[in-house]
């Protein structure tokens, strides 16, 4: 059974940071979350890494390829490598996404919408069962964040997560960038969606940047790119939300045009300062 | 057709046209998926192949690593091994037939990631081999580490890695003689360097099993110069095997 992670700020470790963050013994984190799927390699410098970060801080081993939510029975080649990861480095958290990114014969290396209606809300339980029984423990499930919906859905995204809390059991990753994004994108609000999710089932927080371009008619459609700072807009309702909830562990996504490691710092360091303040939570 | 199987269909379609279900209403909004997975895929050719790159220009390179990518799909999430068919793509992709080498930088690049992450297994150091006589000589194994591999090529494959790579002056190769090179990763960065013919012949002799002294025989008939004693050099002093053994057990 796994530990938790420390209700610290975390980021996505990337290796051009390696030697920065180990010069860096003051710097406000926690823990480090890694892509599974960076680390299947037998040995070399990944390992290496992974191996002297690990004796230092928390581990969230965070997985991209599961296809979790695809049509398809689980790749049990993929979940075999998934369990020797974890394994390896018995990190203090797995995590995966509510999305597709196989289909057929073919990997898309992209999370992929689906849509939500009783029969996905079935597959996509009994997926989450297999991971966990086969990994051996509890397992956080990411909201996504999304460009399209799909005419058959016929179940909110919030009902269907906290649908498979309840069935499964496993817990939540909420990624507040993937709530705006997606708010933003079909035309809800923020605030109800996280005023209805299940904040109890939260095991993890995600940040990350997002880009704008525009849609078919012309309204602005925002992009999941993690590839700049956290937007003011998804900090805001990362502060409402720690007010719920108390201290969360929470981590900054940056992913693509990754920046040095001080402008990385700072962000996490932003995130510390909003779960070091007094929330109605602790107070009551 | 399902929802899933409509929108995986219309990802790499090369007509761009979205699954019906969004067809006229929300046609840039699914192409932001088309372009998401067509751009991962092809930047993870990118970082796996940056020689490549630097020979062909990011166009050129990016419009083949298109075209592979549709013909190629990666089936594993794993995408350390997507491109692993890419030397022999480019071995029959028209609008690069006038650089036929390009198939064999490929190779190398591909033996680089492997050794990247490959096992880390010990190493024999030379005092191993001190048990080496005349006599079991003949017969012995070697089994090689997991991060070695042997390039050869018909064209001056070392001299167009070094240039690329910026490791010699780019110039014109006067000479084009075949060259052979050796990929390995005696600790974590992964070197390559060059190798004569008969040595790259006698290790890929010895990394198909074949024992030692079979291995010096047939590669001396086949390259009249070859140089036993600096292809054992190469075998001992680069820490290239993992371990000696004779057929049935180790060395006695």
């Amino acid at each position: 059974m796994m530990k938790q992670l420390p209700a610290g700020v975390g980021v996505g470790f990337k290796p051009e940071h390696f030697d920065a963050i180990i010069a860096d013994p003051a710097a406000p984190i926690a823990f480090l979350e890694i892509h599974a799927e960076n680390y299947m390699g037998a040995g070399g410098r990944p390992h290496a890494q992974l191996a002297q970060l690990r004796e230092r801080f928390a581990l969230s081993v965070h997985g991209v390829g599961l296809s979790i939510g695809g049509e398809a029975p689980l790749d049990n080649a993929h979940l075999a490598r998934l369990k020797t990861l974890i394994q390896r480095y018995r990190p203090e958290s797995f995590s995966e996404h509510l999305a597709w990114s196989s289909h057929g014969e073919a990997f898309f290396n992209d999370l992929l919408p689906l849509p939500y209606t009783p029969a996905t809300l079935a597959r996509i339980a009994d997926h989450i069962a297999e991971v966990q029984d086969t990994l051996g423990c509890r397992m956080l499930l990411e909201n996504p964040s999304t460009y399209v919906r799909f005419e058959e859905s016929t179940i909110g995204e919030v009902d269907f997560l906290a649908a498979l809390v309840e069935r499964t059991g496993c817990g939540l990753l909420l990624d507040i960038n993937n709530v705006f994004v997606s708010a933003v994108n079909h035309g809800i609000d923020a605030r109800a969606y996280l005023a209805d999710f299940p904040l109890e089932a939260v095991g993890e927080i995600h940040l990350g940047g997002h880009d704008e371009d525009m849609d078919d008619n012309g309204a602005p459609l925002l992009i999941d790119a993690h590839g700049s700072p956290v937007a003011d807009a998804v900090w805001t309702l990362f502060a409402e939300v720690i007010a719920r909830t108390g201290s969360l562990p929470s981590l900054i996504e940056w992913d693509n045009d990754v920046p040095a490691w001080p402008v990385l710092r700072a962000e996490a360091a932003r995130a510390a300062a909003v779960l070091a303040r007094p929330s109605r939570h602790a107070a009551a | 057709m399902t929802a899933l199987s409509a929108f995986a269909a219309a990802l790499t379609a090369p007509d761009r046209r979205p699954p019906p279900e969004f067809a006229g209403r929300a046609e840039r909004r699914f192409a932001v998926y088309r372009n998401n997975v067509m751009v991962g895929l092809i930047r993870a050719l990118e970082t796996r192949f940056p020689v490549l790159v630097s020979l062909l220009g990011e166009e050129f390179f990016r419009a083949m690593a298109r075209e592979f990518t549709r013909a190629h799909p990666p089936s594993s999430p794993v995408l350390m091994s997507f491109g692993d068919e890419l030397p022999d793509f480019i071995g029959g992709f028209e609008p690069a037939e006038e650089m036929p080498y390009l198939a064999d930088v490929a190779r190398i690049e591909i033996a680089r990631t492997r050794a990247y992450h490959a096992a880390d297994v010990p190493r024999l150091g030379t005092d191993a081999y001190s048990e080496l006589t005349p006599s079991n000589f003949e017969a012995m194994l070697i089994d090689l580490h997991p991060a070695v591999a042997v390039i050869h090529s018909h064209h001056p494959i070392w001299t167009i890695l070094a240039m690329a790579s910026g490791w010699q002056p780019a110039a014109a190769i006067e000479d084009w003689q075949p060259q052979a090179v050796l990929v390995n990763r005696p600790d974590l960065d992964v070197l390559v360097r060059p190798l004569t013919t008969g040595a790259a012949l006698f290790l890929e002799a010895l990394g198909a099993g074949r024992p030692l002294g079979i291995a010096a025989t047939e590669v001396a008939q086949d390259v009249p110069d070859f140089d036993l004693p600096a292809a054992l050099a190469t075998l001992i002093g680069d820490g290239l095997a993992t371990r000696i053994h004779v057929f049935g057990g180790d060395l006695p």
